[in-house]
């Protein structure tokens, strides 16, 4: 069977939700071949989780020269993956340094990049939802190996054990690959909750929120839901919430089971971020406000009444 | 420094975005075009490092001849010239072979720096930065919350947004650097500025004065293609309800009915 490479997401070796995913996925086209590349000794984290996903294959680069450098050599290493197994398509997760990847992958290998894709047949048709949601379309690579960056909870990840061959893959990273390189990182923004693009439940506040410490309403209907917390951009140039929470155009894309927007009037920006999620939930006192033409369910209401309540409700529904 | 700075006209950020029904391509016609919001803070931070070390401003864009109204905007903010690749053999270009356009002609213009916004609000690729960076063989810098230019030691370095934070990326110039809307506030154009963008330099190429070959670029080179497109099914209209003092109440019954708690 034909391989399919899947790049590996993961933060320091400890992968990610979507990296099951894409194998799940990947097992749907042919053969999923794992691409690990990290710092070194990072692989350890990731091993049992690629073997516990059914990845056959996994190629390994632990290396600082793609730990410390921006996406270039990354893409040198996967491009010469694809040269070197003629996959039938490669697989990146839609965050931010993947697509990257992704996207310098396809130019170097001359071939045809899909972005934030929900779903891919056998066949390799892609489907994106564009325009902010409101058009479907499907799409297919008419160019070399189809490079298809797929959106986080897109597929329900299933286990399938292997016993996955692990090769290292023989590559000396390019002087010119090297050019950005990252000499700190600074943790901003470390809250032990979940991840904002993987959450199944995600709680956001807006500028209705009115000031930094009323994001303790919001934290704490989160933590009793095991929610991530996001934020409007009016919360985040407001200096109330981390910029790395917003969610919108500019922000994270989530696809969460559950969305509660709490004092978000639902913009256009905002709207662009969420609108997939399964079931939106919107607190809101103004009865215009263009969140509830979207929202599945919502409460015309002053948050700071609602919020504490319904956090209250659903502690006495898990106790009872 | 020699500052390039790329910007896109795109459909108004509330217009009803269409696919055109021929080619599937996006529909420009139907609706009111405008700079891509993002590339407001690119224009921006070209400026600013202008305003910092010196220099000119030249932007850059691929699009229909009426992306002249997009460069004229960033020439009232205060950019120097621009070039305008525009020609019909362009149209349907997809993210890759416009990439490779954009760097053949920001190659001729010897840059220092090379700014991009992180997205435009058509496609939403956010892939541009990478791509440029790709083509032209210079550094990505993208995703980038902070920028700063230290031309005599011929060095940038940017906060680069992480996850959890951010990292610090350095590079020697030339580089390309991509930048996110936490950046900085983009000015407005004033009246002066507005009046000086008409006497600003402008050259406008075809496919043929770029050098591009025309089996490269448009609708039959792009690699990928869109084989059907329809309206997403509408949104279930959704129970609204005004709260009686049990709001909160009522959203946890919603929550438990859907198996959600
Ligand atoms: C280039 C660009 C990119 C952007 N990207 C993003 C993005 O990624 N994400 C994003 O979110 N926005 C983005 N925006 C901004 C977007 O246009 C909106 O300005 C923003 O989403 C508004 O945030 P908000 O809903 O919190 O604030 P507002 O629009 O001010 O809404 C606040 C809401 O709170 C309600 N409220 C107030 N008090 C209470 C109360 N006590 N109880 C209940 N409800 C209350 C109000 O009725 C109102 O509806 C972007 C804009 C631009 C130009």
């Amino acid at each position: 069977m034909a391989e399919v490479l899947v790049l590996v997401e993961h933060t320091d070796g400890e992968p990610k939700k979507v990296t099951a995913e894409l194998l799940t996925l990947a097992r749907t086209l042919g053969e999923p071949s794992a691409v690990f590349l990290g710092g070194p000794g990072t692989y350890a984290k990731a091993k049992d989780y690629l073997a516990q996903y059914g990845a056959a294959k996994v190629y390994l680069v632990e290396s600082e020269d793609i730990a410390d450098h921006v996406a270039a050599p990354a893409a040198e290493v996967l491009s010469k993956l694809v040269a070197d197994t003629s996959p039938v398509a490669v697989l990146a997760a839609a965050t931010p340094d993947s697509r990257e990847i992704a996207a310098r992958t396809a130019a170097r290998t001359d071939s045809g990049l899909i972005w934030d894709a929900t779903a891919l047949t056998a066949d390799l048709t892609a489907t994106q939802g564009i325009f902010g949601g409101s058009t479907i379309v499907s799409s297919k690579v008419t160019k070399g190996t189809p490079v298809v960056v797929v959106r986080p909870n897109s597929t329900a990840p299933e286990a399938a054990p292997s016993t996955p061959a692990e090769t290292p893959v023989d590559i000396t990273i390019s002087d010119a690959a090297k050019g950005a390189k990252i000499v700190d990182r600074v943790v901003e923004a470390k809250s032990g909750r979940p991840d904002l693009t993987e959450a199944q439940v995600v709680v956001s506040g807006g500028r209705g929120l009115g000031a930094a410490e009323h994001f303790a309403l919001v934290e704490k209907l989160a933590d009793t839901l095991g929610a991530a917390v996001g934020a409007s951009r009016a919360a985040t140039d407001a200096g109330w919430y981390p910029h790395q929470n917003q969610v919108g155009q500019t922000g994270k894309t989530v696809s969460p089971q559950l969305y509660i927007a709490v004092g978000i009037s639902g913009a256009i920006q905002h709207r662009a971020g969420m609108q997939t999620s399964k079931n939106i939930v919107a607190v809101n006192k103004d009865p215009e406000a263009p969140i509830f033409e979207f929202a599945d369910y919502g409460i015309v209401g002053d948050l700071f009444n609602v919020v504490p309540q319904l956090t209250d409700e659903i502690q006495k529904h898990k106790a009872g | 420094m020699n500052i390039v700075v790329t910007v896109k006209q795109v459909p108004d950020t509330w217009a009803e975005k269409k696919l055109d029904a021929s080619d599937k391509t996006v529909d420009r016609k139907s609706v009111d075009n405008v700079m891509n919001e993002m590339d407001e803070y690119g224009v921006e931070e070209a400026l600013k490092i202008k305003e910092a070390h010196g220099g000119e401003v030249t932007v850059v864009t691929m699009g229909p001849d009426k992306a002249v109204e997009t460069i004229r905007k960033a020439l009232s903010m205060g950019a120097d010239k621009a070039v305008h690749l525009s020609d019909e053999s362009l149209h349907g270009s997809d993210a890759l072979s416009t990439s490779a356009a954009l760097a053949k002609v920001i190659s001729t213009l010897s840059p220092d720096i090379v700014i991009t916004s992180s997205e435009a609000s058509d496609a939403r690729g956010g892939v541009m930065g990478a791509l440029l960076a790709e083509r032209l063989g210079l550094p990505q810098l993208t995703q980038a919350r902070k920028v700063t230019v230290d031309p005599g030691a011929g060095k940038v370095s940017v906060e680069r947004l992480a996850d959890n934070g951010y990292a610090l990326v350095e590079a020697s110039l030339p580089a390309v650097v991509g930048v996110v809307e936490k950046i900085n506030q983009p000015r407005y154009p004033s009246f002066k500025g507005i009046m000086a963008a008409k006497k600003k330099p402008l050259t406008k190429l075809s496919a043929a004065d770029a050098g591009l070959d025309a089996g490269s670029v448009g609708l039959p080179a792009a690699a990928s293609t869109v084989l059907e497109a329809q309206p997403a099914p509408p949104r279930q209209s959704g129970t609204i309800v005004k709260d009686e003092g049990d709001g909160g109440a009522k959203v946890a019954s919603y929550l438990a009915a859907q198996k959600l708690i």
